[in-house]
């Protein structure tokens, strides 16, 4: 054994060697590539959409007229791009969404983190998983179905008895595909996230806290308003704004079971509606080139707002854990 | 001494009293049916109908008849809570009922328009509205088969890479990264699709391929498999990385060697949830595929079919029984595809987790 290699001992360096400084780079240029890729989308929809935007002006924002009016030999006559009525529409269908979605999902969450047996808790929490997996065209078609004829139902039955209200109001009974229904369809579809948001941030309340409130003689109730929520109230905004920011980018499920119309809506009931996600989808694969910059226009506002609210959500989501009595 | 030892046994057996007296079981019980007539009641007196409307007004009686009888038991906390128990659980339900809905929907009308053609024909020599017996998604089996294989292939090493960058360098730009990939994974995935017909369809190729469709799908996939990652490659001990370090290794044999091989399973499982976001988006794929009817394995040339596509094309131009069929056949495939890769994936990372 005499003979056995004794390895030398290896240099003791403060510089990296060779292999670790190639791996921080391309670890560093691989982690750069979010910021890369989303400053490329923004400037390539940009650079396509801004000479449209400049025409327009705050038109672009304030209209809602959408024509390009060709002659015979179709040539463009005139055009003028607005997105009053999408903008108008993608924020009721969007706030429709939240208002049902998350009340649901965060009374879902508290069932699930201090209501339900263990047992039942993995089945639930496996299917709720499970349906954030579901593709959105899926949900267009179920929603188209399935769901329209019963939504409809409950539209008429808030007509009925709020309709004194005026957002509940309509001017004419025609309820199908309203901004209503694809809110439902939207509310379903944000649950899965916004519940699995507020119950991570459910778990994060200190045991010790849950067990001193029991042993001061709190009910589950006066736990949960008393520690619970105080500690998680940051996550369920940005767990809702997270909803939000899905349910405004949302494409085929509400291009399914909405009504475009190129006029400014706020009755939700009234089947008349607008998304700037279905109306490029729309338009997008007969459009001629102008139209097409509007389209990546429209693309850029919708990019800049899913972009915006994620962002707030995001901060409001992270800063948790932090703070809470 | 006798009479002591009888005092002994009639001392007070030890209880539970925590749990419900069988008086409380009856009154649940009691609550539940009086709910029931009541909802009964409900719908037969009030503008409510159909099965969620029972189902809501049955809810709503059981919510109160519950509240009250707690109310009278035990006074204001009781009821209180009993109110959050019962909201809750009916959250939960209302949560539940549209996963359950939608899965028995694509079963029920998904297996009448199943047959082995649809695996083994294109849609070359049919339209949607033919017999169901001829043609098939064999183009768009191919088609979603090729694109989300390429998504996969541009997404791993990216996703990974920063990952990596986020858990092992952790270096000053790791928070604004971390960031940019949340937001990131709420970008619209109609948008993606517009950033490729921006960038390169208009300006570069001219032609709608399945290579533009997999680079659409790349950017949609992304965020899910580096967040996963990270949240996987956190798991792994710290010791783990020290104890290679210390053993004379550089940081670049110790993730290489120790830190990769230690969270396999879990990259897996981050690779099956970025396949299963991606496998049923359909916006992007409408705008920068193309779609075809014949089997094209080619990405880089022709345009390239796919599930969604193919769903969504025989439900927009069907109308009859035979495309209505077709539609809900597509959905059931891509279901059954996402059922198992979700299945694996919980597999997967229940197995690592017991270890």
């Amino acid at each position: 054994m005499s003979n056995s290699v004794i390895p030398a001992p290896r240099e003791l360096v403060t510089k990296p060697r060779r292999s670790d400084q190639i791996f921080r780079v391309a670890v560093t240029a691989g982690g750069m590539s979010s910021l890369i890729i989303l400053g490329l989308i923004f400037a390539f929809l940009a650079y396509r959409g801004l000479g449209v935007i400049r025409i327009e002006g705050l038109g672009f924002i304030t209209n809602s007229n959408w024509d390009v009016i060709e002659d015979e030999s179709s040539n463009i006559i005139s055009q003028d791009y607005g997105l009053a009525a999408m903008l108008v529409g993608t924020i009721l269908s969007a706030t429709v969404a939240v208002i049902v979605g998350v009340p649901i999902a965060v009374f879902s969450a508290l069932f699930l983190e201090f209501y339900s047996g263990r047992k039942a808790r993995n089945v639930l929490i496996a299917l709720i998983d499970l349906m954030a997996a579901f593709p959105s065209i899926l949900f267009g078609f179920w929603g188209f179905l399935v769901l329209m004829p019963s939504a409809e139902y409950w539209a008429k039955l808030l007509n009925k008895y709020l309709g004194w209200i005026p957002i509940f109001d309509v001017p004419a009974p025609f309820f199908t595909r309203s901004p209503f229904i694809a809110g439902l369809v939207l509310a379903i579809m944000i649950i899965p996230i916004t519940t699995s948001i507020a119950r991570e941030v459910f778990s994060q309340t200190p045991l010790d806290r849950i067990q001193a409130a029991y042993a001061l003689g709190a009910t589950r109730f006066s736990m949960i308003r008393a520690v619970v929520l105080p500690f998680g109230r940051g996550g369920i905004v940005g767990g809702a704004m997270l909803g939000l920011g899905r349910a405004m980018g949302e494409t085929v499920a509400v291009y399914t079971v909405l009504n475009i119309v190129y006029q400014v809506n706020w009755q939700v009931l009234f089947g008349s509606g607008g998304n700037i996600a279905s109306l490029i989808l729309l338009k997008v694969n007969e459009a001629d080139r102008e139209e097409v910059n509007a389209l990546m226009a429209a693309g850029l506002v919708l990019f800049v707002l899913t972009l915006i609210i994620n962002a707030i959500a995001n901060i409001l989501v992270n800063r948790l854990g932090k703070t809470g009595r | 001494m006798t009479s002591a030892i009888s005092q002994s046994s009639s001392a007070p057996k030890p209880g539970k009293p925590w749990e419900p007296t069988t008086r409380e079981s009856a009154q649940k019980v009691l609550n539940f049916f009086i709910a029931l007539a009541l909802s009964v009641i409900l719908l037969f007196t009030t503008g409510l109908n159909g099965k969620l409307g029972w189902f809501i007004g049955f809810f709503i009686s059981w919510t109160v008849v519950a509240f009250i009888a707690e109310y009278r038991r035990a006074g204001k906390p009781a009821a209180q809570d009993s109110l959050l128990t019962s909201v809750s659980r009916f959250a939960i339900t209302l949560a539940v009922i549209p996963i359950v809905s939608i899965l028995a929907t694509v079963v029920a009308k998904g297996w009448r328009g199943m047959h082995w053609g649809l695996f083994t024909q294109d849609m070359t020599q049919a339209t949607v509205n033919d017999p169901i017996q001829n043609g098939g998604m064999l183009a768009a089996i191919v088609g979603t088969v090729i694109m989300v294989g390429l998504a996969l292939i541009f997404t791993l090493p990216i996703s990974i890479l920063t990952a990596l960058y986020l858990t092992e360098i952790n270096g000053k730009f790791a928070r604004p990264i971390r960031f940019l990939v949340q937001a990131m994974s709420g970008v619209p995935s109609i948008v993606a699709g517009l950033f490729i017909l921006s960038a390169l369809i208009y300006p570069v190729t001219g032609e709608r391929t399945g290579l533009m469709g997999a680079l659409a799908l790349a950017i949609l996939m992304i965020p899910t498999v580096a967040r996963t990652a990270e949240e996987v490659l956190l798991l792994i001990p710290n010791d783990l990385r020290e104890a290679g370090l210390a053993l004379g290794a550089t940081q670049w044999r110790t993730v290489a060697m120790v830190v990769v091989p230690a969270v396999k399973s879990g990259l897996v499982t981050a690779i099956i949830l970025g396949v299963a976001r991606v496998i049923g988006e359909t916006a992007p794929i409408l705008l920068v595929s193309g779609g075809g009817e014949s089997t094209n394995f080619n990405p880089v040339s022709g345009p390239m079919g796919s599930i969604p596509y193919y769903v969504w094309k025989s439900f927009q131009l069907g109308g009859t029984e035979e495309s209505s069929q077709r539609t809900w056949a597509g959905l059931l495939v891509l279901i059954i595809w996402i059922l198992i890769l979700f299945t694996i994936a919980r597999y997967i990372s229940s197995r690592s987790q017991k270890r």
